[in-house]
């Protein structure tokens, strides 16, 4: 598990609903697009949308259970920790976002400038 | 008479005053009579007129099965017995701390020297339009299950639930019970989905089905309308009108707060308490659903018995904190068994063990967390609830009977201290093991030695064991290895679809057609999925029978096709897309290849490339200007190419007689038809199709999926041919005279592989699969060919759609917009 750390904000991207059921989304950062997951089971997850293996765009694959397959090469990356599962673990990781859910708002870990 | 206590045997009584006559209130007297009968003289206000009664068992009231009297905790003779004051149909207007005095309606005062605040909460009512006319009503106390009742009266009244939780659906039954048409509206996709994930959700769904509740998921409520003051009916978002005699809110609870509020008591969602329910005043209590306890207010009974037990403790010298409960649910609905506890959704470090019997309708999942029980959710058979929720909630580690705890308690305990396989030793002969087909341990071990069976599929063929749901498999195999020790060896047969089920392909495509299973929570609790929500490799396959079986019924699950299937275009390697517009038969005009080029310099496409199919592919184009440049292609008259789908790609033509000197038949203008009659079709691989003039073969089309050679008496129709990872010439499927024959013919071929294909296996694959002469048989006799031209010419009608228009129109745009901008300018 690689969670950023060195935050000191939350910044509120949108409701839970705004993601399909087993689908995601992009947030663009200046650091690159993160992807916000929902799956089956209503549960929000986010990680830096880049596969570990060759950078494939994670939110644009399908998400299983409490995982997503990268649309590249099927890479299945597990959405709580970020790392490859199955015949790929080990293989490196992908940063995890930390998240909060509060009254159907998703708010994503985030760094402001100081004021 | 202030601040004087009563004596009774010499003692002073302390004087407790309970507001709230509910569940909370009078349980946490009984709890404080059952410690200490003598202590105190109690007083209880209850802003209903009527003693006592348990709200839980109000579902089965308005169902008929139970009458108010029924349901009755504590009648009168209690209250007298116990020496209570009962102001029933008084509602306390305040609460004075400073003076420990309560006010009540009517101008009764009555002092106190502990205050238990036990006043529940409010249904929650949407501020909708039309919310205040009459038949809206909560599902809260008495007088709404009259007014239910009432609304019942009438012969085929219509009734509709907004709110498709646990209190909603019973109201839903109850109504449904007492002859209304009842409707839940949810705006949720999954109903309960609080406490059941969507694979029970789904059973839920169909069994209120069955019970006369229907159910319209994903609704957002946008008016309620009326007439003469009067409800009528509810306007959905969509414009869709549902109507309706009575309309019931049961969107939730709000804890009541006011009466601590204005008393100066600290109140969040709830009257905040600490661990011994004490709120910030300390002669006052809370408990029950007014109350906030480490940020939770809940609403379930379990909690509120948690905290009278905790209360009467404390106000009787004892010990008592209260740490929190741990969550059950139970659905009170006759005939459907629902049970949910703890977490469902899984996680980090979490294992999900998933049955279905799809004989039964059943369906359970446990989650396990570090070898514990963390959640449960069990539909149709939920004896067992309460002891994974013991299990649960007593964090005992069940990895020593992880492999029969699915099974229940009477299993896993009969079991227990044998590992499965002596546990299979130690069963007698007559020991069934296959419920399905009744067959017994004895006659396994009879066919294994006497008949010298060595696999599970032999097992299967000759005792039937385990041919049915599959769910004794474990059983079958371990009683094999035991009977032959070394000679065993594991399963073999049809290649599983994935790891989420044992059944292969064909078992799945024939059974989805034959039990007319039209949806893919359907699919896999039929088939006995072993997991929630299946796999990236089953999912696709799953969405693409149904698609086929049901292509009138079945909406195409989006979420799960793959990502070029889901947004019409092909994503490359550094995430952008490539777009290739449809050619028909490969023609295209100087008006085409302007707009083309106009589309690459308006969105700066990087590369224009011919592809091997006579099309031109745009590559680079970013994923939010796919709707756009797809808009400007469209008004130029072209539509998707799908060179991204498991369906009909290119059609490559010659120019056959129109032009060339050899040519024999249009071979352009049998291209361009085929095209045009079968684009948009979806297949379980991609098809390539092309069609040459003359047998010098221009088109090349002897290695496409489906090829056609022009001949001077009429055209052959070719099949299998591929030319990517294998090389492979076609085969001659049939021939025939006629422009028309050769259509039908094509369209027929391709109905028969879309109907036996396996997902992801191309037509070559399928044709040594199941044989070229029984795929001639089926398209060289007529009706056969005819029969599945019809089926592929209905199909059409469905999917012969351009994607790209209805993106533009705006559908699913979500897509292709971020969700948010905000941290695009925030280092984050």
């Amino acid at each position: 598990m690689n969670a950023m750390t060195d935050f000191n904000a939350w910044t509120d991207v949108g409701a839970v609903t705004d993601i399909p059921l087993r689908g995601a989304r992009r947030v663009p950062t200046p650091e690159g697009d993160i992807a916000v997951f929902r799956t089956g089971d209503g549960k929000v997850f986010a990680l830096r949308d880049q596969c570990p293996h060759k950078g494939g765009p994670l939110s644009q694959g399908i998400v299983h259970g409490h995982a997503v397959a990268c649309p590249l090469h099927n890479w299945n990356i597990d959405l709580s920790s970020g790392e490859p599962m199955g015949a790929d673990k080990g293989k490196g990781c992908t940063p995890v976002i930390p998240l909060r859910v509060e009254g159907g708002r998703i708010l994503l870990a985030s760094k402001k400038r100081a004021a | 008479m202030k601040d004087v206590g009563m004596r009774d045997g010499g003692v002073t009584k302390q004087r407790l005053v309970v507001v709230g006559n509910g569940m909370a209130g009078c349980r946490a007297v009984e709890e404080i009579l059952k410690r200490a009968p003598n202590r105190y003289e109690i007083a209880i206000f209850g802003a209903e007129p009527r003693v006592n009664y348990n709200r839980i068992m109000l579902s089965p009231v308005l169902a008929g099965e139970k009458t108010f009297d029924d349901i009755v905790i504590n009648d009168e003779a209690w209250y007298s017995g116990n020496g209570i004051t009962l102001h029933a149909g008084r509602a306390v207007t305040a609460v004075d701390p400073a003076a420990k005095v309560v006010r009540a309606e009517g101008g009764l005062e009555v002092p106190y020297d502990v205050l238990i605040l036990a006043n529940g909460s409010d249904p929650v009512r949407l501020p909708l339009p039309g919310a205040d006319l009459k038949g809206v009503v909560t599902f809260r106390d008495l007088d709404d299950v009259d007014a239910m009742v009432a609304a019942a009266e009438k012969d085929g009244g219509k009734a509709v639930v907004i709110g498709g939780g646990l209190l909603g659906l019973e109201a839903a039954y109850g109504l449904a019970k007492r002859g209304m048409d009842a409707t839940v509206v949810h705006l949720m996709e999954v109903l309960m989905e609080r406490q059941l994930d969507e694979s029970a959700g789904y059973l839920l769904t169909e069994a209120l089905k069955q019970k006369g509740v229907q159910t319209v998921l994903g609704a957002h409520s946008e008016e309620i309308l009326g007439e003469d003051g009067k409800v009528c009916g509810l306007r959905l978002k969509d414009g869709r009108v549902l109507p309706c005699d009575i309309l019931v809110m049961a969107v939730g609870i709000r804890p009541n707060g006011a009466l601590a509020r204005t008393a100066g008591l600290q109140v969040n969602r709830g009257v905040v308490v600490d661990d011994q329910m004490r709120t910030s005043d300390p002669s006052i209590f809370a408990v029950g659903e007014c109350a906030e306890h480490r940020g939770i207010a809940y609403g379930l009974v379990a909690p509120i018995w948690d905290m009278c037990r905790t209360l009467a403790e404390v106000l009787t010298d004892g010990e008592g904190a209260y740490q929190g409960s741990v969550l059950s649910t139970r659905l009170k609905v006759s005939g459907v068994d629902v049970f949910s506890a703890g977490r469902f959704s899984g996680g980090e470090g979490c294992e999900d063990i998933v049955f279905r019997d799809a004989g039964r309708g059943v369906y359970k999942r446990l989650v396990l967390e570090d070898g514990k029980v963390a959640g449960a959710v069990l539909f149709g058979d939920a004896v067992d609830g309460n002891w994974y929720f013991d299990l649960m909630k007593s964090g005992r580690d069940v990895s020593d009977i992880r492999e029969t705890l699915v099974f229940g308690q009477a299993v896993t305990e009969g079991l227990s201290g044998l590992d499965p396989n002596s546990a299979v030793a130690a069963m007698a002969d007559t020991a069934e093991i296959c419920g399905c087909n009744g067959v017994c341990k004895g006659q396994i071990t009879q066919a294994i030695t006497g008949q010298g069976l060595t696999t599970l599929d032999d097992v299967r063929a000759v005792t039937k064991a385990s041919a049915s749901c599959g769910s004794c498999t474990p059983l079958v195999e371990q009683v094999l290895k035991l009977t032959l020790g070394d000679g065993f060896k594991a399963h073999e047969g049809p290649k599983p679809v994935c790891k989420c089920t044992h059944h292969g392909h064909a078992v799945v495509r024939q059974r989805i057609v034959a039990e007319q299973l039209k949806s893919m929570p359907a699919v896999m609790q039929a088939l006995e999925w072993t997991t929630p929500d299946g796999c990236a490799s089953c999912r696709p396959a799953l969405n693409y029978y149904l698609i086929c079986a049901w292509p009138g019924d079945y909406r195409d699950d989006k979420q799960s096709r793959f990502i070029n299937e889901r947004v019409h275009a092909n994503i490359q390697k550094d995430g952008t897309y490539s777009v290739v517009p449809r050619m028909w038969g490969g023609v295209t005009s100087a008006a085409e290849l302007r707009a083309i080029a106009d589309v690459v310099d308006k969105f700066d496409i990087p590369t224009v490339k011919v592809t091997g199919g006579q099309r031109i592919d745009l590559l680079g184009v970013k994923k939010d200007d796919l709707p756009k440049v797809w808009s400007d292609l469209n008004a130029a008259g072209m539509v998707s190419g799908h060179a991204y789908a498991k369906g009909l790609r290119t059609v490559k033509t010659c120019v056959g007689s129109e032009w060339c000197r050899f040519g024999t038949q249009d071979s352009t203008g049998l291209g361009v038809r085929l095209e045009k009659f079968m684009w948009g079709s979806w297949s379980p691989a991609k098809v390539k199709l092309a069609v040459s003039g003359c047998p010098r073969n221009c088109a090349e089309a002897t290695c496409k999926d489906i090829g056609v050679i022009c001949v001077d008496s009429g055209y052959e129709i070719h099949l299998g041919g591929a030319a990517g990872l294998h090389i492979k010439g076609t085969e001659i499927l049939t021939k025939v005279a006629s422009e028309n024959e050769a259509v039908w013919a094509i369209c027929a071929v391709m109905q028969l592989y879309r109907e036996e294909g396996f997902y992801l296996e191309r037509i070559y694959k399928w044709m040594d699969r199941v044989g070229l002469d029984g795929i001639r048989a089926k398209i060289e006799d007529p009706e056969q060919r005819r029969a599945l031209y019809d089926r592929f010419a209905f199909s059409q009608r469905f999917f012969r759609i351009d994607p790209w228009a209805q993106r533009v129109a705006g559908r699913e745009s979500e897509e292709f917009t971020p969700m948010s901008r905000r941290m695009e300018f925030e280092p984050a």
